[in-house]
């Protein structure tokens, strides 16, 4: 009996994967009895449940635990296990290999360091086993080792092992996935799984147990930038504190963050633990830990914090490989759920360029739907910019789920960000916010003197409906009720700021008007403005532009014409101008701009 | 200790996960070493403080000691402790003698079934490991059970990258696991390493023998033991190869898979 008598010093998450009944609950039953891993209780119930069923005994039962499934013959689910070796713990993922459940294969794949595949000698290279290096190849698993399994079924053959390692190769290299070993083995009657068989003299490479023990331990995060996705704002105390798991990098009290998508930046001021002494005052990759800033800024779950030196893209749109494993299928134009590290967005899917065919790698016709258990390459375009990274540069960040309905039921890495038609305005704003150079006197101390956050009341909507008068009702009412509000027209920067712009470089007007409100709004002011002067693309620009500060969209209409996305409020033409303003307070201060009572001491959550 | 640490990490993360989606959200505690470790890694996850309520099933068989340790820590860590019972059943005489089964699924089931209906919670935080036995080896870190309380265990989600099942139909509710991925060890080792105050049943008071797992008094029974301090007992399990829960009588030939799939945690 082998024991492990001191703590291992190192763990290692493993799945073991294959077609179903190429025998790996067998080779797992194996390598524990063979090593003295099991508890005394686990073999004696499996043993007896055997003798009451009338069967033989069988290592795969052991890891079989529903007698459902030993009826079946099949793995329904993820079994992890755990066995000690030379100094290092197995977190062993048992994934079934049966196609139905290749969901629950992706669940334990997802999370391994290490890849053991297995086939049958018999049968050869299947469909299913080519299904599975590709999916490990996308999931990221770098590490796989291949175990050929019974062999006694094929008299110990050297040239049938040999025709497999060479189809299995050829096959994986495609993927660029480059297999650590194959070792030719039977589970069953233990060749080569924890002791060199003699019934294979031609081999002479690693056992399986051997195998295991030369998987390396996947490379340290935290060497790379830093990426901080933001999980939630806590304020049980009186401290604010950020919390969230870092997914690379490290940071230290005193380092300047960057939030993205927003573009909020503020220092370090500590960083926050619970029964540690001293505090440490660093935190890196894969730690769970709580920051607290220097400046209350207003951040959200799903912003990612980094250094101003390496930040993550910011898109709307990007492309991906993408599995799908939902109930149905996958279509272009129908609205799902996107998670990336703890960012939730809308989002569709822009185009399919390509289905494939796990079986031969071979692009599919082109087609509209994604079916279960299909791997594509995909567009995706989300309704709102989130904070991304390439696959290739960052693991948490560059991989993301979709949400059919209730369930997680596809996964994806991004393999490149596509510049969409507000990338130009997004920079230009990353650019000037990450430099803004701020006074001694922040948004807050601004709200807390005024008595309001700043905000822009943007009214739309077509000729002689009213906008302009409206416009001018909101600033008189607002004033008169003590706010600090500003109409802004876009006329009254034509003849001055404007007048060096060419007829007819409407962008570059656009792009004036936007950055002039954002400085009236880093005064602290809400800016009314009317868009006679801009098409619909225009407002986007401008939102863009001055975000994340509120936007206030009011549409006017004569006609029962649709008005344009984010809209807030919407006016038939309104007769009653006054009351019509009086709903646009009422919106600023369910939007948290305005405190409810004038007068009060506004208590605002935060401030832009 | 690395190892430990990543746990708590992971452990943590499902917690604040949980605490983030679920309005209507309650731990369960046992006063067990596990649901222990569990209240130690909330107080972890939120700098302190609980944020949500625990619930106790009170069988009213539980061993003494259990519930004064229960109410000597409510009071110290300002908790917001929740007694669930079964009272009807308790006066109708339920006890292990009409079938362990049966008692353990009036209790202890239908003792948190009722409690969930009442309460409404919509998400339940239990301290079950994968390597307790052959079930629990098969959880999700997020498990719904559907509106009669029972588990699907062949049509579960999938569990990507740490994106966790956290949007359901009307009517169901979550389970959630952020202690799936530790072993028994683990949860001595932690618990020495943060100096966690657990129920000194658990060791050797000079007779020889010491709770391993704590349930009811009638049905739990103590490990021939002589480990007398959590060094002792980390100790011993490194040698061990006798099962965690072999002093636990439901565990006996179908009992937990029986009990789990009908919602027993």
């Amino acid at each position: 009996m082998t024991t492990a008598l001191t703590a291992p010093s190192e763990h290692l998450n493993i799945v073991i994967v294959g077609h179903v009944d190429h025998g790996k609950s067998t080779l797992l039953g194996r390598l524990f009895a063979d090593t003295g891993s099991l508890p005394e209780g686990k073999l004696d119930k499996v043993r007896s449940i055997c003798r009451q069923q009338g069967k033989e005994f069988e290592y795969a039962f052991l890891f079989d635990a529903f007698l459902e499934e030993q009826e079946q013959g099949i793995t329904i689910d993820t079994a992890r296990t755990f066995f000690t070796w030379k100094g290092r713990q197995y977190i062993i993922i048992d994934a079934p290999g049966h196609k139905e459940f290749l969901k629950n294969m992706i669940s334990g794949a997802a999370r391994a360091e290490a890849a053991l595949l297995l086939i049958d000698a018999q049968e050869g290279v299947k469909e299913q086993s080519k299904k599975h290096g590709y999916l490990l190849s996308l999931l990221g698993v770098r590490q796989v080792a291949v175990v050929v399994n019974k062999m006694d079924l094929v008299d110990y053959r050297q040239d049938v092992y040999k025709a497999i390692e060479r189809e299995y190769r050829e096959f994986l290299a495609q993927l660029k996935v480059t297999p650590e070993r194959f070792v030719p083995a039977s589970a069953k009657l233990g060749d080569n799984i924890v002791k060199q068989s003699p019934n294979m003299p031609w081999y002479s490479g690693p056992t399986a147990l051997e195998t295991l023990g030369l998987f390396r331990k996947e490379t340290e995060r935290e060497h790379q930038p830093l990426r901080f996705p933001v999980q939630d704002i806590y304020k049980f105390d009186a401290r604010r504190i950020i919390a969230g798991r870092i997914a690379s990098g490290m940071v230290k009290v005193g380092d300047r963050l960057v939030f993205s998508p927003s573009n909020k930046s503020a220092n370090v001021k500590s960083i926050e633990w619970f029964n540690v002494e001293p505090a440490a005052t660093e935190a890196r990759a894969g730690q769970s830990t709580g920051i607290v800033l220097d400046e209350q800024i207003f951040i959200e779950r799903g912003e990612v914090a980094s250094l101003d030196d390496s930040v993550p893209l910011v898109s709307t749109t990007f492309r991906c490989n993408l599995f799908w494993m939902g109930k149905r299928p996958l279509e272009t134009g129908r609205k799902y759920l996107l998670r990336l590290a703890t960012r939730e967005v809308e989002c569709e899917v822009a185009a399919i360029h390509r289905i494939i065919d796990a079986g031969d790698l071979a692009a599919r016709q082109t087609q509209t739907t994604v079916g279960r258990n299909e791997v594509a390459e995909l567009t995706i375009r989300t309704k709102n910019p989130l904070a991304l990274d390439l696959y290739s540069d960052f693991e948490v960040t560059g991989r993301f789920v979709l949400v059919d309905q209730y369930d997680v039921s596809g996964g994806g890495i991004i393999t490149e960000g596509i510049r969409d038609e507000q990338t130009v305005w997004r920079e230009e704003a990353r650019r000037r916010d990450i430099a803004w150079v701020k006074g001694e006197v922040g948004p807050d101390n601004r709200a807390a003197q005024y008595g309001h956050r700043a905000a822009l009341v943007l009214i739309t909507g077509g000729r002689h409906t009213g906008k302009s008068f409206l416009a001018r009702r909101l600033e008189v009412q607002l004033v008169a009720d003590g706010r600090h509000a500003y109409l802004l027209d876009g006329e009254n920067l034509r003849r001055g700021l404007d007048s060096d712009i060419v007829e007819g470089d409407a962008a570059e007007m656009v792009r004036r008007f936007g950055e002039v409100a954002r400085l009236l709004m880093d005064t602290g002011l809400i800016v009314v403005s009317t868009t006679n002067t801009f098409g619909q693309a225009d407002h986007q620009a401008i939102r863009t532009l001055v975000n994340p500060a509120p936007v206030i969209a009011v549409h006017m209409s004569k006609t029962e014409e649709e008005p344009p996305s984010h809209t807030d409020l919407v006016f038939a033409g309104p007769k009653d101008f006054d009351d019509a303003a009086r709903q646009i307070i009422e919106e600023l201060k369910r939007r948290g701009v305005l405190a409810h009572a004038i007068g009060a001491k506004p208590t605002f959550q935060y401030s832009i | 200790m690395k190892h430990l640490r990543q746990l708590e990490d992971q452990s943590v993360y499902i917690l604040r996960e949980a605490y983030k989606h679920f309005d209507n959200l309650a731990m369960l505690w046992s006063m067990g070493k596990d649901s222990t470790v569990l209240l130690w890694l909330a107080r972890k996850a939120f700098f302190g403080h609980v944020p949500f309520p625990l619930i106790h099933i009170d069988t009213s068989y539980k061993i003494p000691a259990m519930i004064e340790y229960r109410d000597r820590l409510a009071r110290e860590w300002r908790l917001n402790l929740v007694i669930g019972q079964n009272k009807d059943a308790l006066a109708n005489g339920m006890n292990h003698q009409l079938g362990r089964v049966v008692c353990c699924t009036a209790l202890k089931t239908n003792g948190l079934k009722n409690l969930i209906a009442e309460k409404g919670y919509t998400g339940i935080i239990l301290g079950v490991r994968a390597d307790e036995e052959g079930t629990r080896a098969k959880e999700r870190y997020f498990s719904p059970r559907d509106k009669h309380g029972d588990w699907d265990f062949r049509e579960q989600p999938p569990e990507l990258w740490d994106q966790f099942k956290t949007t359901f139909p009307e009517g169901t509710h979550i389970r959630i696991h952020p202690l799936l991925d530790w072993t028994e060890i683990n949860i001595w080792e932690y618990i020495k390493l943060e100096n966690i105050p657990f129920i000194d049943l658990y060791l050797d008071h000079g007779d020889g023998t010491r709770y391993r797992s704590l349930g009811c008094a009638p049905c739990t029974f103590p490990i021939k033991s002589s480990a007398r301090s959590v060094d002792e007992i980390i100790e011993e399990l490194r040698q061990t190869t006798v099962a965690e829960r072999s002093g636990r009588a439901q565990d006996e030939g179908r009992g937990m898979e029986l009990l789990r799939k009908d919602g027993y945690m």
